[in-house]
């Protein structure tokens, strides 16, 4: 078991003969994930890699394939409405990787997307991936393991360096889900603990946080009211000076808030073990999961 | 993206939100002509000169300044104004250089209140923000006096409904009628939301939106930024921008498709993917080091991104030792590799350099760097390559 993808995902790649879409879509495909579809407006009776059928729309591929999952490599300028015709013909989980997109064309997803059986992961996100089942997303594929531990972080690098340091230790990974940056976007951390604290499979979690906003305080005390299994977290930023932007549109320091600090201190109030130093994620992991007796 | 008060004011303009007579000036002998216009034009003999820079906090530093003595004064404290290094609280202690001003008209001014609209992170949507402490620090109003701020949304399905201008006018005692200010302040919160939405802003903030003694709402500030992610639909922003408030290196990364940050310590750092280079940052902390720069490469950067980068490191002057740190997912290792031993060669290299390399292509990268001959010390983790960089420089500066 896993969280919102597995084995038997059906996918339907938006995008899938653009440069990005067709790079990624041929390492999903590698990796073993059940691509049925690809979406290309104009392009709909050819084939992707000589295998995967092409539609001009997605509702025509979800009628076709029985797609059920969306993934989304199409231009900023095309990424809204691309979400919205995935949620529209009924994807029940949309995963938009390209990154750029306004954050008022945001907003308007979010509005439509109130009330409707869809659930969106990004934009501006590595992915989602449940090891050795299906990847949907541009995560290097390899270096994950099948297991009980899901990851969950705003960063795309940062969260392959913690799924790295957990497979080297031989603690696998149920889930692994890149939520993004972005100001406004689909899932955050809250959602995502959810479907973590449920999954019966899933046996502890690593979250991933940095500085700027309140997402990370707010979990915090998700987990410390309802959380059930181990945490362990990072926040990344600890050496970033106030007022100054750090790469991602939200990591900023602003007002003497958001600072690394804060965010620590919030975990560690609600039981959460904070790794000291990113080098220390793996290993904080497995000391709290020997500490609560779970097996990894 | 941030733009002046100034151009502010002229996107205010042409959406109908009332402010006051102005002309931007960038030479001291403009801005008494300017100033004569505008006393004739208003029958006021009071102009305010203002310092245009994207910093906040201009008052208190001596940005702006009340000019009673006709344009010959105007002039006067325009060339002193002008060239000098305005120091905020927002410009970090060295200030920004002033290069233009604005000249307005002066007001009468009866109250000061605080208007903002921005994009909600947690509601997601777009908010609006008022108060009726305007003029003063909004962030040190919301600690103190919380109840004196309030905040509403708009559905993004409906859009601008003149009830919201309502509910906020009569909070920030426009009323008691329909008549005068807050009728006003109904057409004027529609063509903000509506100039906040086609413009594409992430911030659009009045502070402080004022009530005259005439009884007219006039926006006396205009603080203005765009969202970045929708800069392919403005390509008017282009002439907005101001290079002069940029950071020369990091206006050059940005060129290149990096995120550049300078920061005050001395090892460079080439790391890619934000989270991992903040990550990188905190890790050369733990171990007694300080990093001199932020430096995302970004996912997908090419051999000749890596190099500008390790350029740009190489020629900041303070730098002790390098430490590159990449988890290869999209991007391969090797890739990486090459742009590094490419820079080295034609820069020079002389500080030590660590070289910590995972992900896809990771034995083909390490062979590129054994092979090409540098001094490179491989490092097997991310703590690894933090300890042997932080002793590298701790050694060569014993």
């Amino acid at each position: 078991m896993s969280i919102l993808v597995g084995k038997d995902t059906r996918v339907v790649f938006q995008g899938i003969t653009g440069e990005s879409g067709t790079l990624h879509a041929k390492a999903c495909l590698a990796y073993g994930t059940k691509i049925v579809a690809g979406v290309t407006p104009g392009k709909g009776g050819q084939k992707f890699e000589g295998a995967v059928p092409i539609f001009d729309t997605v509702e025509q591929s979800v009628r076709e394939t029985g797609a059920e999952v969306s993934c989304i490599f199409v231009p900023p300028a095309g990424a809204a409405d691309a979400i919205i015709e995935a949620a529209d013909a009924g994807c029940r989980f949309v995963v938009c990787i390209t990154d750029g997109v306004p954050v008022l064309d945001m907003v308007r997803v979010r509005r439509f997307l109130e009330g409707r059986n869809t659930k969106l992961l990004g934009p501006n996100c590595p992915g989602i991936i449940t090891p050795g089942e299906c990847k949907i997303g541009i995560m290097p594929g390899h270096i994950h393991k099948q297991g009980k531990i899901g990851v969950l972080s705003k960063s795309g690098t940062l969260t392959y360096e913690a799924v790295g340091q957990l497979s080297a230790l031989g603690i696998g990974q149920s889930t692994c889900i890149g939520i993004g940056g972005d100001p406004v976007g689909g899932l955050d951390f809250i959602d995502c603990l959810e479907m973590f604290n449920a999954d019966p499979d899933t046996h502890g979690v690593v979250i991933i946080g940095e500085i700027g906003g309140s997402a990370e305080q707010r979990a915090a005390a998700w987990i410390k009211a309802n959380m059930k299994k181990p945490v362990v977290a990072f926040i990344a930023g600890r050496a970033a000076p106030p007022g100054k932007r750090m790469g991602h549109a939200g990591a900023i320091i602003a007002g003497g808030k958001g600072t690394a600090a804060e965010k620590i201190a919030a975990f560690e109030e609600a039981g959460v073990q904070v790794a000291p130093s990113p080098a220390d994620m793996g290993v904080t992991m497995r000391a709290a999961l020997n500490a609560a007796g779970v097996s990894a | 993206m941030k733009i002046h008060e100034y151009q502010g004011k002229e996107i205010f303009r042409r959406y109908g939100v009332p402010v006051p007579k102005g002309e931007p000036a960038f030479r001291a002998e403009e801005v008494g002509p300017i100033a004569e216009r505008l006393i004739a034009e208003t029958g006021i003999p009071v102009v305010v000169v203002k310092a245009q820079i994207h910093a906040g906090g201009r008052g208190k530093g001596g940005g702006v300044k009340v000019v009673k003595g006709g344009p010959a004064e105007a002039q006067s404290v325009a060339d002193k104004m002008l060239g000098m290094q305005l120091i905020t609280k927002q410009t970090g202690p060295e200030g920004q250089k002033v290069r233009r001003l604005y000249i307005e008209q002066g007001l009468d001014i009866a109250r000061e209140l605080y208007l903002a609209l921005l994009v909600d992170r947690e509601q997601r949507r777009v908010a609006i923000i008022g108060s009726t402490e305007g003029g003063m620090d909004i962030e040190q109003v919301a600690h103190d006096t919380p109840e004196k701020i309030l905040t509403l949304h708009v559905d993004p399905a409906i859009g601008f409904s003149p009830f919201l201008a309502r509910k906020m006018g009569f909070a920030l005692g426009l009323g008691p009628t329909m008549k005068g200010p807050l009728g006003q302040f109904v057409k004027l919160l529609e063509a903000l939301y509506k100039c906040f939405t086609q413009e594409d802003m992430s911030l659009l903030e009045i502070n402080p939106l004022v009530v005259t003694k005439g009884g007219d709402l006039v926006a006396l500030d205009a603080k203005v930024n765009f969202d970045d992610n929708a800069s392919y639909r403005h390509p008017e922003w282009k002439k907005l921008h101001d290079a002069d408030e940029d950071d020369p290196v990091e206006l050059a990364a940005k060129d290149a498709g990096l995120s550049y940050v300078s920061l005050d310590g001395d090892i460079g750092c080439l790391v890619n993917g934000a989270g991992l280079a903040m990550a990188t940052m905190d890790i050369l902390l733990n171990h007694g080091g300080r990093p001199a720069n932020f430096l995302d490469v970004g996912g997908g950067a090419t051999q000749e991104q890596v190099k500008t980068a390790f350029q740009m490191i190489l020629q900041s002057g303070h730098v002790r030792g390098i430490f590159v740190n990449i988890f290869g997912g999209i991007m391969r290792c090797d890739v990486v590799a090459s742009g590094i031993v490419a820079a080295a060669k034609e820069l020079g290299l002389k500080v030590p350099l660590v070289v910590r390399l995972d992900g896809t292509n990771v034995e083909l990268g390490r062979k590129i760097l054994d092979d090409s001959g540098l001094l490179i010390q491989s490092a097997s983790s991310m703590g690894d390559g933090a300890q042997k960089i932080t002793a590298a420089v701790k050694q060569a500066q014993a």
